[in-house]
């Protein structure tokens, strides 16, 4: 190749700020991407974007407790040094977008305003009006447009990753892709390729996510050998609204402004809800979690909404789950100019104004913290080595991953308005790599026609089959419907063993059954039934290292509940049983430390069923303690943890032959 | 129109101890199998739902993959993604106004107009198949009024400059723009460029060709609301000038005829007008200096 050449696949917040760095360090671009890049799934994050500001700065904040609250809040889940640079980073990525145009909402001094997110104490998010994805979103769609312009970049929309090519070795030397419009296949060789393709929510049917959200892509690149992380973490958001399509999100921002969550202390209370007394209402969140409130991580929130709905049958409906988002108490004015673009969004799909009527919401599936396993080149410091080629690549050399399709950033649980800066960072932080691998001139892919001809003859191939089955006995789009039916009832909020295990055995006979899948188009021409069916096929693999690594992870972690295994509160009422039961929940929290602090890494075996191994997380910067928001005896538990810490903290100063500090 | 599947009133039905026939939702589609192809009718039934909007029936319609009168047929093609109505994607003629299909309730649709409802595609882009269209053109306007902030990189230089609230919300609801075409479709004076590639042309050629046939169009609200949008930024601003000197070219602001349709169709309720008479004076003081700084 003349020029050193990049594939980046997807073009959203990751794709496109890997992207324009990449153009600026001057290497040539073909940015690819099922539809516009404007388009892409980041406009669809709301809320915010998360970093330490100077407000905040000024009462005590910092990059290291933005860096702790999200391993706490991720249930120390992540390798803590990618986590470290990105919350190192998050300043300067706030002032890039804030350069290139982000209309911030402002204080009256003309600074950028910052409200508060789930699992947090301080104001730390940015935000444009309800939009802020979106906002994000156009500012770097604008400077790739301007680059395109410059011909650095060159955009293929409407395509269609298929596969990675890997030479001999196993390194990645291109892809072969296909133009949805004229469905022509092509081969992309590039000195790296980057996928930035987002989270996999359409596996579990309806979702908070975009119809492009298969993932695909990422699933083709697990069947060519790449290891997919923590797979079974996924994120079910709180505050969603039913619909018969889709699931559409109702940010966080709505609580981070005051929203209240509450349900009828009568049991579907027919009475309008604004005539219901406060005595009467449940403002459960708030009760249990007085420090927090409506304001406790997602997870948490999740599983609280959903208990009071079925376990406690305080659901507002009868018939659809659901309870109370309360905005009502806010002047109307301030929730135009904060929330508009969400408040817009449910009036227009409920048909009811938010601003009057208490809003109507339950949990969906949001996001995926699991994603393709990427490596790291730890720093001196704890961060990462900015360029090294290890960062964000996947188990495949030459193959890279960012944005929500990686597994590095969020353990087990994400926090509110985390999701935009890790995108963001994951693809500025990436281009410096792929520039140096592709600068390198090692990897010239020049030499490789016969490889990219073997592929796209077996993906024409696969094509013609594909159209050929005219007469199948399945549906594709009944089948789908059936996945997700399947999925959200046993790999969401609770897990059970048994349900797992079933669920999992399901999958595979759904698999067997998608083989006799009819297509209903046989043209050649925008067949976007033959582009499903594909990317339906794609989802199974991920069902499937979903549903084993939920079923051989028994614990409770994040994301990931199992009541068999969930670690109750403390019942003693005495002081002194209270100290026992205390010593008791440390032990067993850390017996499961040892056990469970780690990734899962699912690899794709040959008849294409997850092989499930364990890796080691690095927790070299925040030791891991107990995740204790809220817990019943949570005092009794923290006092007895702090003090096996600061023991453990002398025992390992007087080994190093300093003298214990004095009161430690 | 929502009908009972066997021309039975479900409620009555209902009242005789019988189960309550299926509500249909029925629809008729303008499609068209290829690019420069023949358009036609044709006619669809899908089960009623309640809240159901246009995606949910062209998802049914997909599944179903018959027409009304139970022929095999090929699914409609349709372009979507978000259906929260921030993506841009969905843009039809829905009941003859153009709209994004995610926020268009049946219900509502059945009340307003009645009749079965119709899908067309959009008129004002070449179609490539059924209800997809082709809207690169709309993209391309943003590229000659260099919609951007001419920033010198992504080296950290600190924040942005200070904006104030005010500032602020005149410039978020322009930022809003979710590039759906609704108001190129309205627009008197947008009217549809559809290059074919000829045989003996190259890809690049014919790229050029179509390009240059884009640049003679008009413009568009869309453009010119970016525009002011970038203009109105501090940095933004820094090349006002050549974003004036686009809009006062052929296809340029001129060609606006006032006729006001793009603010009523647009889904974000965008002030396009407001920016179309800003820009339109903007342009008129330029024209002058540039006249007196020859």
């Amino acid at each position: 190749m003349a020029h050193p050449r990049v594939l980046v696949v997807g073009g959203g917040l990751a794709g496109l700020a890997a992207t324009m760095r990449l153009a600026e360090l001057g290497i040539d671009v073909d940015l690819m991407s099922l539809v516009p890049v404007k388009r892409s799934h980041s406009v669809c994050a709301q809320g915010g974007i998360n970093s330490v500001n100077a407000l905040t700065r000024q009462q005590g904040d910092s990059e290291w407790k933005h860096l702790d609250d999200t391993v706490y809040g991720g249930d120390f889940l992540q390798h803590q040094p990618p986590v470290k640079e990105m919350t190192d980073w998050g300043p300067r990525i706030i002032d890039l977008m804030d350069r290139l145009g982000v209309p911030f909402n402002r204080t009256s001094e003309g600074f950028r305003d910052q409200r508060r997110f789930g699992g947090t104490l301080y104001k730390r998010t940015a935000f444009a009006g309800a939009t802020t994805g979106q906002q994000l979103l156009y500012a770097l769609d604008e400077q790739v447009r301007r680059c395109e312009v410059e011909g650095r970049v060159k955009k293929w929309e409407f395509w269609d990753f298929l596969t990675p090519v890997l030479d001999d070795s196993g390194r990645c030397r291109g892809a072969v892709c296909q133009d949805m419009v004229t469905m022509q296949f092509r081969a992309f060789p590039a000195d790296a390729v980057v996928l930035a393709t987002g989270g996999n929510g359409l596996i579990y049917g309806r979702s908070t996510m975009s119809m492009v959200c298969t993932g695909s892509a990422v699933s083709r690149a697990y069947r060519a050998g790449a290891s997919y992380g923590n797979g079974e973490f996924i994120q079910v958001h709180p505050t969603a609204i039913p619909g018969a399509d889709k699931l559409r999100l109702m940010s966080e921002s709505a609580r981070g402004e005051g929203g209240r969550v509450w349900v009828p202390r009568k049991p579907q209370d027919p009475r309008d809800p604004r005539q219901i007394p406060e005595a009467e209402r449940c403002y459960f969140l708030e009760e249990r979690y007085p420090k927090y409130g409506n304001l406790v991580p997602r997870d948490i929130a999740t599983r609280e909404i959903f208990d009071v709905c079925t376990t406690d049958g305080l659901s507002v409906e009868k018939d659809r789950l659901c309870v109370y988002l309360d905005l009502t108490h806010i002047p109307r004015e301030t929730l135009d100019r904060k929330l508009g673009g969400i408040l817009e969004i449910y009036e227009k799909f409920q048909g009811v104004d938010p601003r009057a009527v208490p809003m109507k919401i339950f949990p969906a599936v949001h996001y995926s913290m699991g994603g393709l396993w990427v490596d790291y080149e730890r720093s001196a410091s704890g961060g990462m080595v900015e360029g090294a080629a290890r960062n964000q690549q996947t188990s495949i050399p030459g193959l890279y991953a960012i944005g929500e399709c990686d597994y590095q950033y969020h353990g087990a649980n994400r926090l509110g308005a985390n999701s935009l800066l890790s995108c963001i960072f994951s693809g500025l932080f990436v281009a410096p790599t792929l520039a140096a691998v592709a600068g390198s001139g090692a990897t010239s892919a020049d030499s490789q026609g016969r490889l990219f001809e073997a592929e796209l003859r077996r993906q024409e191939d696969r094509h013609r089959a594909l159209l050929a089955r005219t007469t199948g006995s399945e549906n594709p789009y009944g089948l789908h419907q059936e996945l997700g039916n399947l999925m959200t009832r046993t790999a969401t909020v609770v897990r059970r063993n048994d349900q797992l295990a079933a669920a999992y055995d399901e999958v595979c006979g759904m698999e067997e059954r998608w083989a006799r899948c009819a297509v209903s188009d046989t043209g050649n021409w925008t067949n976007q039934n033959v582009v499903f069916t594909k990317a339906l096929g794609d989802m199974f693999p991920i069902a499937k290292l979903i549903l084993k690594g939920a079923l051989l992870r028994d614990e409770c972690r994040g994301a990931h509940f199992k009541p068999d295994f969930a670690m109750p509160g403390l019942a003693a009422t005495d002081a002194a049983g209270k100290r026992r039961e205390a010593e008791q929940w440390c032990d067993r929290f850390e017996a499961n430390t040892r056990r469970w602090l780690k990734s899962t890494i699912a690899t794709c075996a040959a008849d294409g069923s997850p092989e499930i191994t364990y890796q080691d997380v690095d927790t070299s910067l925040i030791p891991p303690r107990p995740r204790l928001y809220g817990l019943v005896g949570g005092e009794a538990i923290e006092e007895v943890w702090k003090e096996r810490q600061s023991a453990a903290a002398g025992a390992r100063e007087s080994a190093a032959g300093r003298p214990v500090a004095a009161g430690a | 129109m929502i009908t009972a599947a066997h021309g039975h009133d479900g409620d009555a039905s209902h009242e005789h101890g019988h189960i309550p026939a299926a509500r249909m939702v029925r629809v008729r589609v303008l499609r068209q199998d290829v690019a420069g192809g023949e358009s036609y009718w044709e006619r669809f039934e899908v089960p009623y739902e309640p809240n159901m909007n246009v995606i949910s029936v062209l998802q049914k319609i997909a599944a179903l993959a018959r027409s009304r009168d139970g022929r095999r047929v090929a699914p409609v093609a349709w372009d979507c993604s978000c259906l929260e109505e921030v993506c841009g994607s969905c843009t039809m003629l829905i009941n003859g106004r153009t709209r994004m299909a995610c926020s268009a309730l049946v219900d509502r649709l059945v009340e307003e107009d009645g009749e079965e409802i119709e899908l067309r595609p959009m008129s004002k882009f070449p179609v490539v198949r059924d209800l997809v269209v082709d809207r690169r053109r709309l993209f391309r306007s943003l590229e000659r009024v260099k919609a951007w902030v001419p920033v010198d990189g992504s080296y950290d230089h600190g924040p942005g400059p200070r904006i104030s609230p005010e500032e602020q919300e005149d410039a978020y609801p322009l930022a809003e723009c979710i590039s759906c075409g609704c108001c190129l479709e309205a627009c008197p004076q947008f009217t549809k460029l559809e290059a074919v590639r000829r045989e003996d042309e190259s890809e690049a050629d014919f790229e050029k060709r179509r390009r240059a046939a884009f640049d003679s169009g008009f413009v568009g609200a869309h453009a010119i609301s970016q525009a002011m949008l970038f203009n109105g930024h501090p940095t933004g601003k820094m090349i006002a000038d050549e974003r004036l000197q686009a809009l006062t070219a052929p296809g340029g602001i001129q060609m606006c005829g006032n006729a006001q349709n793009c603010v009523a169709v647009c889904p974000k309720r965008i002030p396009l007008t407001r920016s179309i008479a800003r820009a339109g004076r903007a342009a008129t003081v330029w024209a002058i200096r540039k006249l007196f700084d020859r």
